[in-house]
């Protein structure tokens, strides 16, 4: 049987020393009725080559696509060295850090994490990562609500990720703490700063502020970093960590810099993979550290007076404050935070720098292209990143259909994440995608705009 | 013996930053250099680059590679903590979620594009739904804690929605997981904890006077964190529903019962499993975990988002149309996905019957290690009592005695190649060790432990400094953690 290393004559002898003469006598305290039946409920056991061809065959009903979707998940290249050491046993097979001494492999790792990730952001101190992004910010709120004591009210654009936002209202909604929406200004597809003046109750914990935002779009950061403090609220920055390679860190945002910055980490490192596992990073100003959830590695010494590393901070944690713990978060991304802290260090500054770089130039020429076909134009005149919405004159799901046919994934149809946005279409370009990926997205959906809106003519012409 | 190990490995560890040299870089990674960025108005670029490390490939894969080399892991030491499950994780599994077609899947398209994904997906809910003993499983929480969380918010859900808004307390044994009350907290409620009898069970008297109609329900681990079954365990169910509340079953323990008993029939309406115990994810360092919810017919529609969905041949994620009554999201996409897959290879490796021989070999390897210790001379914390999949060592005299604490054995064990035992929980029992073996561990590495151990104890009462001042042999000593949490260095700064 898979994985249980035992002989007949190890069992024999395991029972004869505890002294009963089967497995079935060690479960005598469970009562009986319990005990009762086969409960298995699985198919029959596979061998490893059986499940294998079995993956494989699975894998394949998975096709392959030119992707342009983003989304709050990107696509980027990943060095061969990340996955090949992140997955080595000693990394791949060992766990929190709970005996230091046996752990500095782990524990160093996640010390060089936090230095990186404090270098991105140009904050003081992060902790050794959440879940994902989404459910980082959800912390992230609870910790300004904490931090900031009077007020439970948070001011949540409507250019935040529609997924996160739900994700946040999730994990919030029993605490008392109310999220405002704050409107997007239907032209320029950033914050209406016009809207955030005219609120009327100004206690306000904190005013999140992504960066890009939702829809590819550079938000005012330091107008709204200044607002927030302004009204005595935290400014929390939700921000792509590979764009604050090219873009400002939100520690500079404003006159004061943001105070809290949560994201997804995905893009430094993590394969698209169906959605998961990523992992969430935070980092804060140094003086809100203790209402930071998540575990948190610091550097120390030894009984010798020689560098280590060990978990810090731990009275924050549920383990020891039970129900007053500032989250019952008990574990971090480990993995995903090895494998990306790797790939920081093979990419270097320079090389993150340029690959946002690389991604933004892509989605300038594509909108370039797209700009000469009929029925397409940009939504937002506000500056953008790696990703737009493009306002379709046919259907989008139409669209989208007719570009998988021709095995590209055309981007995020809008409709259902915000009415309004019906013929709003989300598309990303990063640094995967070469000229000829750029032109033949455009040219199909040039090709396709034509069949759904005049002639065959139209079509011949876009052949070329 | 103790003299030799007391030697000690002068090598330490530079920080990747000490190795970086300006102008140095991993060439082959660089994109080009002529991408603008000028479209950008430069109020919105960054003024200074971050300070990275400015390594060459190979300084990074060496530096990585030696760092790995300073774990202890399951692939290289036994690893009895206890609570923590740490069994063999199969490649097999790691190797099937890395398939290239996997890995290139866009969460926003899977519907479309990856039919073969949430197939498996689909699976894995009914499988951890029979296996469970409940009615309906997301897959969506991204821990053990996360889990935790959706079950209660799933119970404060059902109550609201039939206007019982007076149930504002969850019941917790107080020798329950700290994410336990924490949990309950997050979750609104007030949290109520209920004493363990001198036998290890819930003392089912004082349950019974705590219940009532402020009860939104009780949180249970079954086995308890104290390594044995709760005997009570109907009456309990009996008492807590009686009184209009919930039974929430936290599944940390679940290896102890895989395909032998199910908590559906214990009477539980919900619960979490963590895969990367009972279904051998990896721990990886400290996650990616998965946390899935199992519930009762009464609870399924509270169920977090998304869940896999079948139509004839057609997979598809469900969202808040087709779950109106869903407590939400809790993650952007598809909570944890690649550990999903892991656990999906793994479930389907072993079968029914590959499942009930985990409960089973858990269970042999926890009572044989349990005896063999108590006979080597050392204090079962419930020496009248069967173990589950672990089981507790109190240290307690040991330490009147001889001074040697858990934390002091737990140290020495690193000395002699084991990671240690859960140290100092459950928080009721005085100088603990919590060991669970797991069923992966032959019996000649069980033996293996219980040598080391016995030759711990002889120091403890000839060289109790030898113990006092281990590890000796780790690439660091004990360190100062009052330093760490008073002159706070979390960051390298140039």
């Amino acid at each position: 049987m898979p994985f249980i290393p035992h002989t007949e004559a190890d069992i024999r002898a395991m029972l004869a020393s505890i002294g009963v003469d089967s497995i079935d006598a060690l479960f005598s305290e469970v009562p009986q009725r319990l005990r009762a039946g086969d409960h298995g409920g699985l198919p029959p056991g596979m061998p490893e080559a059986d499940i294998m061809r079995l993956m494989r065959s699975r894998a394949g009903a998975c096709e392959p696509y030119r992707n342009f979707i983003g989304a709050g998940a990107y696509e980027h290249h990943i060095p061969a060295a990340v996955w090949q050491i992140a997955t080595r046993g000693e990394f791949y097979s060992s766990y929190t850090p709970y005996q230091a001494e046996a752990s500095q492999g782990t524990l160093q790792v996640l010390y060089e994490y936090q230095s990186m990730m404090t270098a991105l952001t140009a904050l003081d101190v992060t902790n050794a990562s959440l879940y994902d992004g989404a459910s980082a910010l959800a912390e992230a709120v609870l910790m300004a609500v904490r931090a900031h004591k009077s007020s439970r009210r948070v001011l949540m654009p409507a250019s935040v990720h529609p997924a996160y936002r739900r994700t946040v209202r999730t994990i919030v909604r029993n605490q008392g703490i109310e999220l405002i929406d704050v409107a997007y200004d239907p032209e320029r597809g950033h914050v209406d700063t016009a809207s955030l003046d005219r609120l009327e109750n100004d206690d306000i914990a904190a005013l999140v502020v992504p960066q890009p935002n939702f829809f590819g779009v550079l938000e005012p950061v330091d107008r709204l970093t200044d607002w927030a403090h302004a009204h005595g609220a935290l400014a929390l920055a939700l921000v792509n960590p590979l764009a604050i390679a090219l873009l400002k860190p939100p520690g500079k945002w404003g006159a004061n810099g943001a105070d809290i910055a949560v994201g997804d980490g995905q893009p430094l490192g993590i394969p698209l993979s169906a959605g998961g596992p990523y992992y969430g990073f935070m980092a804060c100003r140094k003086d809100l550290v203790r209402q930071m959830p998540g575990r948190v590695v610091g550097r120390t010494v030894d009984l010798d007076g020689k560098p280590g590393f060990t978990l810090t901070l731990q009275a924050r944690e549920q383990h020891i404050r039970r129900s007053k713990a500032t989250s019952n978060i008990c574990t971090n991304q480990g993995l995903m935070v090895t494998a990306s802290t790797i790939h920081m260090a093979l990419l270097g500054a320079e090389g993150l720098r340029r690959t946002a770089a690389e991604c933004h130039a892509g989605l300038m020429h594509l909108l370039g292209n797209l700009s000469a076909v009929p029925g397409v134009k940009r939504r937002f005149s506000g500056p953008v990143f790696h990703e737009a919405v493009l306002d379709c004159a046919a259907p989008v799901e139409d669209l989208l259909r007719a570009l998988r046919a021709q095995g590209i994934l055309g981007g995020l149809g809008l409709k259902r994440h915000y009415p309004e946005l019906a013929t709003g279409l989300l598309v990303c370009v990063t640094e995967t995608k070469n000229e000829c990926d750029l032109l033949e997205l455009a040219g199909q959906v040039l090709r396709i705009m034509g069949e759904g809106r005049t002639s065959a003519a139209a079509e011949r012409t876009i052949a070329h | 013996m103790a003299a030799s190990a007391c030697a000690r490995s002068p090598e330490f560890a530079l920080l990747i930053f000490e190795l970086s040299q300006p102008g140095r870089a991993a060439a082959a990674q660089l994109p080009d250099a002529g991408a603008s960025a000028s479209s950008i108005p430069p109020e919105h670029l960054r003024s200074e680059p971050p300070d990275l490390p400015q390594v060459s490939e190979l300084d990074v894969v060496r530096h990585y590679t030696r760092l790995s080399q300073r774990n202890y892991a399951i692939d290289t030491q036994f690893y009895p903590l206890g609570s923590c499950t740490m069994k063999y994780n199969p490649r097999a599994c790691n190797a099937a979620a890395l398939l290239e077609p996997f890995l290139a899947l866009h969460p926003q398209a899977l519907d479309e594009t990856g039919q073969g994904f949430l197939a498996c997906m689909y699976e894995l809910q009914e499988m951890l739904a029979a296996i469970t003993g409940m009615a309906g499983v997301s897959l969506a929480p991204m821990a053990g804690a996360q889990g935790e969380l959706a079950g209660v918010a799933m119970i404060r859900a059902y109550h609201d929605a039939r206007g019982d808004a007076a149930r504002r307390e969850i019941l917790v044994p107080d020798a329950a997981h700290g994410t336990n009350p924490a949990t309950a907290t997050m979750c609104g409620y007030t949290v109520r904890e209920i004493r363990t009898g001198p036998d290890g069970d819930v003392d089912i008297g004082a349950l019974a006077q705590a219940v009532g109609p402020h009860t939104a329900g009780l949180m249970l681990t079954n086995p308890s964190t104290l390594g044995v079954f709760e005997r009570g365990i109907e009456e309990i169910e009996r008492i807590v529903h009686a009184a209009g509340g919930l039974l929430y079953y936290d599944g940390a323990n679940l290896n102890a019962i895989l395909g032998r008993i199910r908590p559906g029939d214990m009477g539980f309406d919900v619960l979490h499993l963590n895969l990367h115990k009972t279904f051998s994810t990896p721990h990886g360092g400290g996650g990616p975990g998965a946390g899935p919810v199992a519930a009762a017919e009464h609870l399924v529609s509270f169920l977090p988002l998304p869940t896999v969905g079948r139509a004839g041949e057609a997979y598809r994620l469900l969202g808040a149309d087709d779950c109106p009554r869903s407590i939400g999201p809790l993650s952007a996409h598809m909570g944890q996905a690649g550990v999903l897959l892991r656990a999906y290879v793994y479930a389907r490796m072993l079968g029914s019957e590959g499942a009930r021989r985990v409960a089973d070999f858990a269970t042999l390897n926890a009572n044989y290690l349990m005896t063999e210790l108590r006979n080597a001379g050392f204090e079962l914390a419930y020496p009248q009592r069967r173990a589950s999949h672990e089981f507790i060592v109190t240290l307690k005299r040991l330490k009147e005695r001889t001074g040697v604490s858990a934390m002091d054995v737990a140290k020495r064990l690193l000395d002699k190649g084991f990671y240690a035992p859960t140290t100092y929980f459950p928080l009721l029992v005085p100088e603990c060790l919590l060991i669970e073996p797991t069923e992966t561990e032959s019996m000649q590495t069980l033996d293996r432990f219980v040598a080391a151990m016995q030759d711990i104890l002889h120091e403890a009462e000839t060289d109790p400094q030898c113990l006092k001042s281990a590890p000796h042999t780790t690439p660091v000593r004990r360190l100062d953690e009052v330093k760490a949490a008073r002159e706070l260095d979390l960051a390298w700064r140039r």
